[in-house]
């Protein structure tokens, strides 16, 4: 059986670093950062700025987010007016890493407080997991397989290579996919900040020795992926392909990766192997990163299994030094930066990396953007990877149109 | 909230809650359907809560069955609390 490919003609975000797919990458590249005071909130976004009120009622923070970035992506598609396909072939598959979080604690708050008869009848609704794929559904008239991947920070990797592999075997000739999350509450920071997870210091500094947790951010990605052969036959413009998905299990520890990032590794190999591409073919990579001490340094190993001697050469950042880490939003709104970063042919800077770590000396584009080197003309390629809590790691294989 | 019980109060109150749903004030009358302000079951079942704590009264769903205008909904409530 001939796969098809999958090609990407739309994205849509809404981030820390501001409303719109363009402008996250524009502001990461000219380098600027979206986290302030230890957090990384997307303080430009107000609800009813792009939905009804009604709409916004009905909506947890986290699915206005994927509302709101998916009416850019659909837009930026050319989908605004009328859907290109039979709306029964065109799915929605959205990643959360927890869901309404927000709904869920205020909920709780009533239930604690009043009891039982003030609990919202839309609960329920705003915070299931799958708010974000029923929204868009709704929202666009999305008829085809509609559902939601939950694998905490990788979800959003996950939903869109489950979505290229829906569109490759047939089942479907576009999906909208991506992820959202607004995970910034009292419960999920305390939560978060239990475990240690988070940065005391507030920075996110991937990859520089003094990383010291995560900073955590809110926001939604979504791309609209479509069969290539259908997407050039109604003269679509192509944004990127995607070209490989790997998924992996650690079966190691429940938040910690293997040192050796031997799942992480897996899931790059698998991606490349599915591209059907080698390690020289990677120009860039674009990390989980998520500044903390063992993600970071298991990450780099994992890199440096892959690509072997040439590891060093490679370029490799991290967004999550611009907008801190968004959760299962992460991979989703990752992936654009990523396709927009191919498209313009450059790497984005790791933001502050300034002190190397003993052993960690990959090429991680300090502070400033710069030019792909790139052989033969062909279009750039680059891995995105995601690692969730419970061992679940995902990486994309991208390449520029 | 205010609760007193005399129907003009009921009825500022009802079309009031149905606004803060998101029902468009221009259209919002008794004589509007629920329909065309754009009610469905899930902003009834809001307005229950809302009415019931006001009022002490008890809703269910079978009694929004006739149900089709927002006159229909005030006079329920109106009818209940009287009753």
């Amino acid at each position: 059986m001939t796969l098809r490919d999958v090609v990407i003609t739309g994205v849509g975000a809404v981030s820390p670093l501001g409303i719109g797919a363009r402008t996250l990458h524009e502001r990461w590249t000219g380098g600027a950062c979206g986290i302030h005071d230890g957090e990384a909130p997307c303080a430009e976004f107000a609800p009813t700025d792009h939905m009804s009120a009604k709409q916004a009622r009905r909506a947890d923070r986290s699915t206005q987010l994927a509302i709101t970035a998916g009416d850019e992506a659909l837009a930026d598609a050319g989908w605004a007016d009328e859907l290109p396909y039979d709306p029964e072939l065109i799915g929605c598959v959205l990643g959360t890493g927890i869901g309404g979080i927000g709904t869920l604690e205020d909920n709780h708050d009533l239930l604690r407080d009043t009891g039982a008869e003030s609990v919202s009848p839309l609960a329920v609704p705003l915070m299931m997991s799958n708010a974000g794929s029923a929204a868009l559904s709704l929202r666009h008239g999305l008829r085809g397989p509609v559902f939601s991947v939950v694998s905490a920070c990788a979800a959003g990797s996950h939903a869109i290579g489950t979505a290229l592999r829906m569109i490759q075997h047939g089942e479907a000739e576009a999906i909208v996919t991506g992820a959202a999350e607004a995970p910034l509450t009292p419960l999920s920071r305390a939560a978060f900040g239990s475990m240690g997870a988070l940065s005391p210091t507030g920075v996110s500094r991937p990859f520089d020795d003094r990383r010291d947790g995560f900073v955590m951010g809110e926001g939604a990605g979504v791309l609209v992926l479509e069969a290539g052969d259908s997407a050039r036959a109604r003269g679509a413009r192509i944004l990127g392909t995607v070209r490989g998905y790997g998924s992996t299990g650690d079966a190691h520890h429940i938040t910690a990766p293997h040192a050796s990032g031997r799942g992480g590794a897996r899931a790059m190999q698998i991606a490349l192997r599915d591209a059907g591409l080698v390690p020289t073919d990677v120009d860039y990579i674009n990390a989980h990163g998520t500044s903390t001490q063992l993600n970071d340094r298991a990450e780099t190993s994992a890199v440096k299994t892959v690509l072997g001697d040439r590891a060093g050469t490679v370029p490799i950042s991290s967004t999550k030094s611009a907008i801190g880490h968004l959760l299962g939003a992460a991979g989703a709104v990752e992936a654009i930066a990523t396709t927009l970063a191919l498209r313009d042919r450059i790497a984005p800077p790791t933001i502050g990396w300034e002190q190397a770590e003993e052993g960690m000396d990959l090429d991680y584009v300090p502070d400033t953007a710069r030019p792909l080197r790139l052989a033969n003309g062909r279009p750039p390629v680059a891995l995105s990877n995601s690692f969730g809590f419970g061992g679940h790691n995902a990486t994309l294989c991208l390449e520029a149109a | 909230m205010a609760t007193t019980t005399q129907p003009k109060d009921i009825e500022a109150m009802v079309i009031d809650s149905l606004a803060t749903f998101g029902a468009d004030p221009d259209v919002l009358s008794r004589d509007a359907t629920l329909e065309e302000v754009d009610v469905d079951s899930l902003d009834l079942v809001e307005l229950t809560q809302v009415v019931e704590e006001a009022y002490e009264i008890d809703l269910d769903n079978a009694d929004f069955k006739q149900i089709k205008t927002v006159g229909d909904i005030v006079d329920l409530v109106v009818e209940r609390v009287q009753g």
